[in-house]
């Protein structure tokens, strides 16, 4: 089993972006889980078509020790499997002590064990690397592959270097690497070649330039996936190209994240080149 | 049979503070050598020392942390307020009747020091935020005793996800009307020590409750004793000695004390400083906000209490009170200075080390000076420089980011109860008279020159001490207790006393007189040797030798 966790500023679309891929390798006949990591429990909407689902912290509140595995995950799209972290409201609690807790109570319920016969575990991580807890899928070997999704904005790439720094600290003593950078288009100017750029720096590469387009907002709004919602248009086709390169990525590195100065400099050199 | 040998220990003070500096890396070294301070009794000119600031790193200290200061040390005395440890259950649990404050229940029997509150904080409560689970237990508190006041304590967590204590409990004492509910934000990392806590429980104290009660209280001589905890039954001593002078004890902060008492702090007319470092910020306040003068006070030893009780008297100034106060001294002295020449022959000439709180180690100086003992080396755990030097040296005093993490309240005169219980000209009469308000000579003057003073102690160089100094008897709490008396000296716990007490004012001296000379007498520790360690009856070589 291939387990991957997808981090990257907060709005950029991890959420969509890993639903999507995860129909693309769904389609491929792959068997998923996916975890979001997430409050407010929206990362398996458009797998599960509605936020029909109830978190794994919910579930523990109100039945107390006597938990199943039924009573957390559902079935999504193309047979995922569906779950939600969840997590406090907003501004009180610890939403990081959540997701360990949640991700423990996973796996002493056996989610991950061989006879689910999962080919993937997702994780769909809230924004950046805040806290302890929210670090929690990159140690301990839970998620051994990183993806990043980000784009040419410059938030985007300061939080994705950001992530690299966590990355790092916990790939020196365990198994996390991270896999690549996910471009997730925003139109800026010289965007593919700046994150192809920004990626060879880190020492990865760009593994999926995901270009924008409407198609993925009326998918949303119905619900839906794009590949779901219309498997003909050109956006599914994208999809299925990033699925296909995650599941055939062999590239995994420790990364080595940048100095401030550096990625000024990077957004000077190919935000002003023309 | 073992004798009593004549110990002969040479040492000296310079060689000591080398020796426990030896085994710290070199900038380790370099802090610890300020907080080890050897004693040259310059007259008014004092060495500085450093005190309160962070402990390194990987050193076992033996302070306590901020939530101990403020719920164990200052709030734990009152018998009537519900003490309600907002955290997982080890906090309150482990700070249950640890300390050894004794009370009285009184007339209607309102006493909560017995119970153990706590929220029980679990994993979801800590996901989820507690504040509900806090709202809940303090309504059921409420409802189960009706008491006249909830104190909620944060611990650790509480602070890290943010709980917002003090809305609720607002919201709580808007709710019931009849219930005063506050609460306390003194997370144990929040200051380097117990200290930090005590400032926290000061502000609070003075915010929320005093002057809440204004009726009148009778009495003619009216003081607040500040800064006592009636360990082993102290208080009940000192308010014996206060009942048989005349003197009404309107509020004690806090041993023994009641909700009430604090809210009536504001109508003594003097206040008497017991501990200086866990309660001057209290004296402070009452002074600016309603002017009632503060003096420093010490029961602890018999002679100190005769001079602090002649020195309540003269600040009122009525000769007939001065005269109450002499005749029950003059009543009081004879059966200590009995008791005093019994144990004086076995305890003179013997010498104590002492390391506790914040003027622990500077009373009980006094109660063993009057055995004929000598201080060698004593130290606090959390005090300020004030409390080693002396007052004068505040306005010197270095605000680091440790202390200004800790607020400071902005007191002013109160606008209709500002009442200056002596004039301009009364105070001025009495200075000139040598009398001295707000005046604490710290512990620095009374210790004799190379003698050595460290702040901050840690296991490490206890140890250490003993072995270099042997002194006949090493003061400290439960954490040391055991490694010292592993090391055959005699161990008395000065925060607790073991299962003794009370040691303040006269009986308590003479109750002190008798354990010293028990425990620095004993045989016991002339058997920590087994015999054939000394005197072998069978020497023999194996074979092959």
């Amino acid at each position: 089993m291939r387990k991957v966790a997808i981090y990257g500023k907060g709005g950029i679309g991890k959420s969509t972006t890993t639903q999507n891929t995860v129909a693309g390798l769904a389609e491929m006949g792959k068997k998923i889980m996916v975890v979001g990591c997430d409050p407010k429990a929206d990362s398996t909407r458009l797998l599960l078509g509605g936020l029909a689902q109830k978190s794994v912290l919910d579930t523990l509140r109100e039945e107390g020790e006597d938990v199943e595995l039924v009573n957390i995950r559902k079935k999504g799209y193309g047979d995922t499997w569906c779950v939600e972290s969840g997590g406090p409201e907003p501004g009180v609690g610890c939403a990081g002590r959540g997701i360990i807790t949640s991700i423990n109570m996973l796996e002493s319920l056996g989610a991950y064990e061989e006879s689910e016969g999962l080919d993937y575990a997702f994780y769909d991580v809230l924004g950046d690397v805040v806290c302890g807890g929210f670090a929690m899928p990159i140690r301990d070997g839970k998620a051994e592959e990183i993806y990043i999704v980000c784009s040419g904005e410059m938030m985007a790439m300061y939080a994705a270097n950001n992530i690299c720094k966590g990355i790092m600290k916990f790939a020196q003593s365990g198994a996390v690497r991270l896999g690549g950078l996910i471009c997730n288009s925003r139109a800026v100017d010289n965007e593919k070649e700046m994150i192809e750029e920004l990626a060879k720096k880190l020492g990865t590469h760009m593994i999926y330039f995901v270009p924008r387009d409407n198609d993925v907002q009326r998918a949303e709004i119905n619900r839906k996936t794009v590949i779901e919602w219309n498997p003909e248009v050109p956006q599914a086709d994208h999809y299925r190209g990033l699925a296909k390169a995650i599941d055939a990525n062999t590239n995994f590195v420790i990364p080595k994240p940048l100095e401030m100065e550096e990625l000024e400099k990077l957004l000077m050199d190919y935000g002003l080149m023309n | 049979m073992a004798t009593t040998k004549k110990k002969i220990v040479q040492w000296d003070p310079a060689h000591v503070k080398a020796d426990l500096l030896s085994k710290y890396p070199s900038k380790v070294a370099r802090k610890r050598s300020k907080q080890i301070m050897i004693n040259e009794a310059l007259g008014n000119e004092t060495p500085e020392i450093t005190a309160n600031v962070r402990t390194t790193p990987g050193i076992i200290t033996m302070r306590g942390c901020t939530y101990a200061g403020c719920k164990g040390v200052i709030m734990g005395p009152t018998r009537d307020i519900v003490n309600l440890v907002h955290g997982p259950i080890g906090c309150s649990f482990y700070a249950w009747l640890t300390r050894r404050n004794q009370t009285d229940a009184g007339e209607n029997g309102e006493n909560y020091m017995n119970y153990c509150f706590s929220t029980d904080m679990q994993d979801s409560d800590i996901i989820f935020g507690g504040e509900k689970k806090l709202a809940a237990a303090i309504q059921e508190a409420y409802d189960l005793f009706h008491p006249r006041s909830i104190a909620v304590f944060a611990t650790c967590p509480v602070g890290l996800i943010g709980d917002d204590i003090h809305t609720v409990t607002k919201r709580m004492k808007e709710k019931f009307g009849d219930c005063n509910v506050y609460a306390f934000s003194c997370e144990g990392y929040k200051g380097v020590s117990q200290s930090a806590g005590h400032h926290i429980a000061n502000n609070q104290v003075f915010r929320h409750i005093v002057g809440e009660n204004d009726a009148e209280k009778p009495g003619k001589y009216k003081i607040n004793l500040l800064g006592e905890y009636n360990i082993g039954g102290d208080g009940f001593e000192i308010d014996r000695i206060f009942k048989k002078c005349g003197i009404t004890n309107i509020s004690t902060f806090s041993g023994n004390s009641t909700y009430d008492q604090f809210a009536s702090a504001h109508k003594a007319d003097l206040n008497a400083v017991m501990c200086h470092r866990s309660i001057n910020y209290v004296a402070d306040m009452l002074e600016v906000k309603y002017g009632i003068p503060w003096i420093k006070v010490n029961f602890i030893g018999a002679d100190a209490t005769a001079k602090s009780l002649r020195k309540i008297a003269q600040y009122f100034g009525d000769q007939e009170f001065i005269d109450r106060v002499e005749a029950v001294i003059a009543e009081e002295m004879p059966k200590v200075e009995a008791a005093r020449a019994e144990v004086m022959p076995r305890t003179s000439g013997k010498t104590a080390m002492m390391f506790v709180g914040g003027s622990r180690a500077h009373h009980y100086q006094e109660l063993f000076k009057e055995m004929g003992m000598r201080t060698i080396s004593a130290g606090y755990e959390f005090a300020h420089r004030d409390d080693y030097e002396g007052r004068q040296v505040i306005p010197d005093l270095k605000v680091d980011a440790d202390s200004r993490n800790i607020e400071e309240l902005e007191v002013e005169a109160d606008a209709t109860r500002f009442n200056p219980r002596k004039s301009a000209e009364e105070i001025k009469a009495l200075e000139d008279a040598g009398y001295k308000f707000k005046h604490y000579d710290g512990l620095v003057p009374d210790m004799d020159k190379g003698t050595l003073i460290i702040d901050d102690l840690n296991q490490y160089e206890a140890e250490r001490l003993v072995e270099l100094m042997k002194p006949d008897i090493f003061c400290a709490g439960i954490k040391e207790k055991y490694s010292i008396q592993k090391l055959g000296v005699p161990m008395k716990q000065l925060h607790s006393y073991d299962s003794g007490g009370p040691y303040a004012g006269f009986e308590g001296a003479i109750n002190f007189y008798h354990e010293i000379d028990r425990l620095v007498n004993s045989k016991v520790w002339s058997y920590m040797k087994a015999p054939w360690q000394d005197n072998p009856q069978l020497s023999a070589t194996y074979g092959w030798e």
